[in-house]
């Protein structure tokens, strides 16, 4: 395959990128990737994020639910709804490619989880939870862990431990109803 | 101490050489994006919803049990003067974007080892950020961590269980992770291996950049690498990717330094003393130009084609010769011309190899 800039050399760096859905494939060479770098691979940004102007780029790359020019989006389409914490549109979002607020993300769940797939390739968080924020979920992390446990002492037949563990989620999930906490 | 010192000297503690593999990995870092809970995120902020932010975080920091953050000073955007901003963006401590907009409700906190920053209201409320020497970034993510956790003790975050840490933009969320390190590849840039690297790196899900200046040789031939995804991976697994990724790379790396010398030794001895030979004897060098001769003049060491120099002085070269470190030495606005001339001056003290 020859590269499609100089259409010479052969292509050996290949790239996909969506735009608006549409996929979109660009084969180069060396050399003719190395001058398109900087779009590319996203040079220059420095240590921190942007480099080029993300805001604008994720508009695009939101756009699933961005009206038609000229054409005003009807009522009870995506976009149209507003988030009670902030104001904010699922419209303006894909405009300016930041959301509004943390309440945001349960407003425009539908339109956002699709999104989160794209980018992270996943839309379930699997990482930290915070101690007072996340209270009950944290709970439930640790029963969670103490079931595993509690399954793996009883394949290994340590009934001692797993009358143990057991006890304690018996606890932790009395804990769990009681909690006053948020979320 | 407080932020004058650390605006006053070059040395931060990323710079001290310490850790592992750090002839190659310069430093680690990790950041975590969190935001406050019922507050709109920074870009939608006003005067009186920024002060908001501000005055939490502040109390954050009095009240905390823990001493990584407790006593920690949140600095003021309108306190910081414009080159004192951009000696904290060289420094690699806060971001141009954050120094580039200097809004009232904007600022930062930073320890007095400057080994961890908090940017308040850039992008997100907080970005919390550890930055050590060498490949350490383990130890980062605990300290990012520990550092997260003592704010939170008075701090309620926008957090779901489906999405994790809510951020401004969709990018972070989840984790809020950013996990990067600061890479010197010389060899890889001389060989042309660069593009084949960084295509290699891209399709693990992380991205590759150029630290200063733009093109495929990277100015300096340094190097971030960073993970992508922050959602639906656990904070161990991102760091355990980028580290596996990482050491791979300082393999390949060392593995063509000697293929170099085993095949190009003179063309190589050439190049690294001919840059030694214009930073030592130059009466003018644009920054450009030094950290080009300087990544051959490191690289050199490294082969033991120079002399054994402390690395923590090359380190602190990266940023001491920057226009405006080299304006706040010097004390006053200097012309393009001016710096240069201190550029050269500056390198020739600390490069001066027995």
């Amino acid at each position: 395959m020859y590269c499609d800039e100089c259409k010479q050399r052969p292509a050996t760096v290949h790239i996909t990128q969506f735009y608006n859905g549409k996929k979109v494939e660009m084969h180069l060479c060396g050399e003719c990737s190395a001058q398109k770098g900087p779009h590319i691979l996203q040079f220059g940004g420095g240590f921190f994020d942007g480099g080029f102007t993300l805001p604008k780029l994720l508009g695009g790359f939101f756009g699933g639910g961005a009206p038609v020019a000229g054409k005003a989006p009807l009522a009870g389409q995506v976009g149209v709804h507003v988030c009670p914490g902030c104001g904010m549109s699922f419209n303006e979002f894909t405009q300016v490619g930041r959301l509004g607020c943390g309440e945001c993300y349960a407003t425009f769940e539908n339109e956002i989880d699709p999104i989160l797939r794209r980018i992270h390739g996943n839309y379930r968080h699997l990482g930290k939870v915070p101690t007072r924020s996340g209270g009950k979920f944290k709970l439930q992390k640790t029963i969670d862990d103490l079931k595993a446990q509690l399954q793996a002492a009883i394949g290994n037949e340590q009934y001692e431990k797993a009358a143990e563990l057991r006890d304690r989620i018996k606890e932790l999930e009395k804990q769990k109803s009681n909690y006053q906490g948020r979320g | 101490m407080g932020i004058s010192d650390i605006l006053n000297r070059t040395h931060v503690a990323w710079m001290d050489a310490q850790g592992p593999e750090s002839d190659i990995v310069i430093s680690s870092r990790v950041r975590l994006a969190r935001n406050l809970r019922a507050i709109p995120f920074p870009h939608l902020l006003n005067e009186k919803t920024g002060a908001q932010v501000i005055a939490q975080v502040n109390q954050a920091l009095k009240t905390s049990k823990n001493n990584i953050s407790r006593g920690l000073v949140l600095v003021p955007f309108n306190q910081l003067s414009s080159l004192d901003r951009s000696v904290l963006v060289e420094k690699h401590l806060i971001s141009p974007e954050h120094a580039g907009n200097p809004l009232p409700y904007r600022g930062v906190v930073v320890n007095d080892e400057g080994s961890l920053a908090i940017m308040v209201n850039e992008e997100d409320h907080l970005r919390i950020q550890c930055v050590l020497s060498g490949l350490q970034l383990n130890q980062a993510n605990k300290y990012a961590e520990l550092a997260d956790d003592s704010l939170e003790e008075s701090l309620d975050y926008a957090f779901d269980e489906k999405h994790g840490y809510l951020t401004s933009c969709p990018t972070n969320v989840g984790t809020g992770m950013r996990a990067s390190v600061m890479l010197h590849l010389p060899a890889v840039a001389i060989t042309n291996q660069t593009n084949t690297v960084i295509q290699s790196i891209t399709q693990l899900g992380l991205t590759v950049r150029g630290m200063y200046g733009e093109g495929t040789e990277a100015t300096g031939r340094l190097y971030q690498v960073s993970n992508q995804v922050t959602l639906g991976q656990s904070e161990e697994d991102i760091i355990n990717n980028l580290w596996t990724v990482v050491i791979q790379i300082v393999e390949q790396e060392r593995h063509l330094r000697e293929r170099l010398l085993k095949e190009m030794r003179y063309q190589v001895e050439d190049r690294v003393l001919r840059s030694y030979g214009i930073l030592t004897n130059a009466r003018m060098v644009s920054s450009t130009e030094a950290l080009s001769l300087l990544s051959d003049v490191r690289m050199g060491i490294d082969m033991r084609i120079l002399p054994e120099v402390n690395r923590q002085v090359l380190n602190e070269l990266l940023v001491a010769i920057m226009p405006s470190h080299l304006q706040k030495a010097f004390g006053e606005e200097m012309e393009p011309m001016q710096r240069d001339i201190r550029r050269a001056e500056i390198i020739k003290q600390k490069l001066n190899l027995k």
